[in-house]
């Protein structure tokens, strides 16, 4: 919905295939001598770094505004000490003969015994973050799994490659592993670590190099009756039922604003140039209507980057949440079928005549398994609340400085305007 | 009375204080509504001054009438313009219906300042006409009817209507009938624009009172976010209510815009009198130069130029001596009179080119003045706007950060 034009990435150009940097590959690429080369992060090079390691992002000139977010967002975690830094920056594209891509920088890093080395920088695409995702809710299906970025898009519709596009979704990205490491259980996940270390993200093999830590339990969608959800679970889910539902209407609110300023934008383009064509006739008056032209202008200007800013910043974050409040749905049906086992099993033990069927510590098992599940979703729940709380006081103030920087760019324009316009000295001073 | 050249502006205050509905029969004896206007006048006296202002309502076709008759006995001054008759140029939230509150509150307004502009006009303020219109309630009509301006505007309307092409244009009017068509053009466009983007701002301050309602709904499932959330809320209600006031203060600047639109007709019409004047300037001298090239042509008994009487004379032979003669005579008169009438229009050419002119001055002063601070005010009005702007996003800021 961007109102702006799509600019494309550099590519990498049509190389034969020996001669690519293997894009998963960081070692190599470290001593290539290819212009892609990676270079590891590390503080000195950085003009700006955080005290949580990711560096500032000094492009956007609201980067003042986000610094200080992200310092709030620090504050904000309880004194908890940090050992895990991770970071997706970097995008490039890559074309090869089959197909063209991109491929992210994602840099780590930490102090834990857990990884080899403090510091990793591997490349990695698309593909290799959706793999993470499902490995993370398969080996982990009692935690709340952060979202992904939209895996489709329209080809027609959406330019993949588009500058925009590409920054969008890498900052969904460096959110989604940011949201993992943070996470006291996720950020220990064995699959986790391979996405951050490994080389070569070897898929298919199933994780051979890597043991087992936790439980791999198999969840079964049985088709278990639940008799009494704990009010706790299902006030979650009917809070998550009603925000879905308001987030929705925010992305319309937002969507129907961001059409009628375009449309205010076209008629504004129309607008200043009369007055410039007005200028053109009149004597006296020439540069008073000359300045007006160009003042609307500069609104026109400011207006279209609200616009894009809107586009690119706002409707995505809201669009992550919600598909984030669908995964969580399904962790919470997924909770129910748990209990629902459980609670069927238990009542088959109580009842049962024959005494030698079921053993009880398959009844112990399931239960278990409850209240796992409920303690980890628990812990869950709160932090992404807590969460969430940061985002949307960080999006909303976002959008509130992003007006804010319209209106202040549009009076310093009419402002500038009026000394033009009160000057009538060199005017008298012609036509006498 | 006033004398010829000060304006009556500077001795008496008027002012159209008032608009009242009214119901009555009209010429066709049908039931009709209309407006009228009260007219407040008061004189300064050096001894006391009136307490209370002289006052008498007038209604929007009687203000008409007073124009027409003006453009027909001052065709050489740039008549100041009338409130347009109809709503034209509106965003769609503004009323396009003549008795809405707010149009007629505009044309008050409007009416208001014609008539300052007459009385402020150093020829036009002297009218005995005008005066009577402010001064006068019942039998004005008649009064203006008398003067027997109807006629005069007929026949000069119906030439104003005419095709005629003049032979020497003076280049000064031609050049300043130009700028008319140009000006009423560019204003033209100008004001559909703006009514257009009017239209798509109402949209955009509209659209964010919906943010009140959603943060309203959404606060009531947060705890710790909701009073953030609420407060922000009605912030968003308050950015979507300003659009109102700005939009009213912008239609302001829009009926300047307008009654500059009309001037520039005025404009054109003074350019095309002067045509008026100077094409029959032209038809009189032509006319004398052709009855004196046929003297000519009797007295020496050539034919220079072909004429059907020339034709026949040839044909069926010459007229007698005393035939001749009495032609002679007849074509004397007619040069003289000839004569006279070329003296007289050139003399009314001369006029109307001198005062016209002066008036055309006077009015580029004007319109230069009037226009480069409606341009100054509309950029003030644009600064408040930001400013406003501002503030509620900071407030909304404000609630955000504490959610």
């Amino acid at each position: 919905m961007s109102a702006g034009t799509p600019r494309s990435l550099p590519s990498s150009g049509q190389k034969p295939i020996q001669d690519i940097c293997h894009p998963l590959s960081a070692e190599e690429c470290a001593l290539s001598r290819s212009p892609d080369v990676l270079n590891p992060c590390s503080a000195g090079e950085r003009d700006l770094i955080l005290p949580n390691g990711t560096p500032v992002d000094t492009s956007s000139p609201a980067s003042s505004s986000s610094l200080l977010n992200r310092l709030q967002l620090d504050d904000d975690l309880d004194g908890e000490t940090r050992d895990l830094f991770v970071t997706v920056d970097d995008p490039k594209k890559h074309v090869s003969t089959m197909e063209t891509y991109i491929t992210y920088r994602v840099c780590t890093k930490t102090t834990r015994t857990e990884f080899d080395l403090p510091e990793y920088s591997v490349r990695r695409r698309y593909q290799d973050f959706d793999w993470l995702r499902n490995k993370l809710e398969e080996s982990q299906p009692t935690h709340l799994i952060p979202p992904l970025p939209e895996k489709f898009v329209m080809k027609g519709v959406v330019d993949r490659f588009s500058e925009e596009f590409v920054e969008t979704r890498r900052k969904a990205l460096d959110k989604f592993l940011k949201r993992v490491a943070d996470h006291p259980v996720l950020s220990f996940n064995e699959h986790f670590n391979a996405f951050l270390s490994a080389k070569d993200l070897n898929k298919r093999q199933g994780l051979a190099l890597l043991t087992k830590m936790g439980e791999s339990v198999k969840y079964v969608t049985g088709g278990y009756k639940l008799r009494a959800r704990p009010v706790e679970f299902a006030a979650m889910g009917d809070y998550l039922d009603v925000f879905t539902q308001k987030l929705g209407t925010i992305d319309r609110i937002a969507q129907r604003i961001i059409k009628e300023q375009s449309e205010f934008l076209m008629e504004l383009r129309e607008y200043g140039p009369v007055y410039s064509s007005w200028s053109s006739f009149e004597e006296d008056l020439h540069d008073p209507l000359e300045g007006v032209s160009g003042c609307v202008s500069n609104c026109s200007s400011a207006l279209e980057e609200l616009t894009e800013d809107m586009s690119e910043d706002f409707l995505p974050v809201l669009r992550e949440y919600v598909l984030y409040i669908e995964s969580m749905k399904n962790v919470l049906k997924k909770r129910d079928q748990v209990q629902a086992e459980y609670e069927t099993k238990l009542e088959a033990v109580v009842f049962r005549e024959d005494k030698k069927t079921l053993v009880p510590s398959d009844v112990e098992k399931c239960q278990d398994r409850v209240e796992c599940f409920n303690a980890d979703l628990k812990a869950d729940w709160d932090r992404w609340q807590n969460n969430k709380r940061q985002d949307f006081r960080q999006l909303l103030t976002g959008m509130a400085d992003k007006n804010i920087q319209y209106y202040e760019k549009c009076l310093a324009a009419w402002e500038s305007l009026i000394p033009l316009l009160q000057d009538k000295q060199d005017a008298k001073g012609e036509t006498n | 009375m006033v004398e010829k050249g000060t304006s009556l502006l500077k001795m008496m205050e008027i002012s159209v204080a008032e608009a009242e509905k009214r119901t009555g029969k009209n010429a066709v004896n049908m039931q009709e509504t209309y407006t009228v206007y009260l007219i407040e006048t008061s004189v300064e006296h050096i001894i006391w001054t009136n307490p209370v202002p002289d006052s008498l309502w007038r209604r929007y076709s009687e203000f008409e009438l007073l124009r027409n008759y003006l453009l027909v006995t001052y065709p050489f001054s740039v008549v100041p313009p009338l409130p347009e008759k109809r709503a034209e140029f509106v965003w769609h939230k503004l009323s396009a219906d003549n008795m809405d509150p707010d149009f007629v509150e505009r044309r008050r307004v409007g009416l208001e300042n014609f008539l300052l502009r007459v009385a402020s006009h150093p020829d036009l303020s002297s009218d005995k006409i005008f005066y009577s219109f402010l001064t006068e309630e019942n039998g004005w009509k008649e009064t203006v009817f008398e003067t027997g301006f109807q006629a005069k505007a007929d026949s000069r309307l119906k030439a104003l209507n005419a095709t005629f092409r003049v032979k020497n244009p003076d280049k000064r009017f031609a050049e300043m009938k130009h700028y008319g068509d140009e000006l009423q053009s560019v204003i033209s466009q100008l004001l559909r624009v703006r009514a257009r983007a009017a239209d798509r701002l109402y949209g955009v301050y509209k659209v964010h009172g919906n943010y009140g309602r959603v943060f309203s709904e959404w606060s009531a499932i947060e705890k710790e976010m909701g009073d953030g959330l609420q407060s922000a809320g009605h912030h968003m209600d308050a950015y979507a209510a300003s659009v109102d006031d700005i939009l009213e203060e912008e239609e302001h600047y829009a009926d300047q815009l307008k009654e500059y639109l009309f001037y520039a007709d005025a404009l054109r019409a003074v350019c095309r009198k002067h045509e008026l004047t100077q094409y029959e300037l032209e038809m009189a001298a032509q006319d004398l130069t052709s009855k004196k090239q046929q003297r000519e042509e009797l007295a020496t008994g050539t034919i220079r130029t072909f004429s059907l009487k020339g034709m026949t004379s040839k044909l069926f032979g010459q007229e007698t001596p005393e035939q001749r003669e009495a032609k002679l005579k007849m074509l004397e008169t007619q040069i003289e009179e000839g004569e006279e009438l070329v003296k007289e229009r050139n003399a009314e050419c001369e006029e109307f080119v001198k005062s016209a002119w002066v008036d055309i001055e006077r009015f580029k002063e004007q319109k230069d003045h009037d226009l480069r601070e409606a341009l100054i005010s509309y950029a003030i009005m644009q600064i408040s706007m930001c400013k406003k702007g501002i503030q509620v996003w900071n407030n909304a800021k404000e609630c955000f950060s504490k959610m």
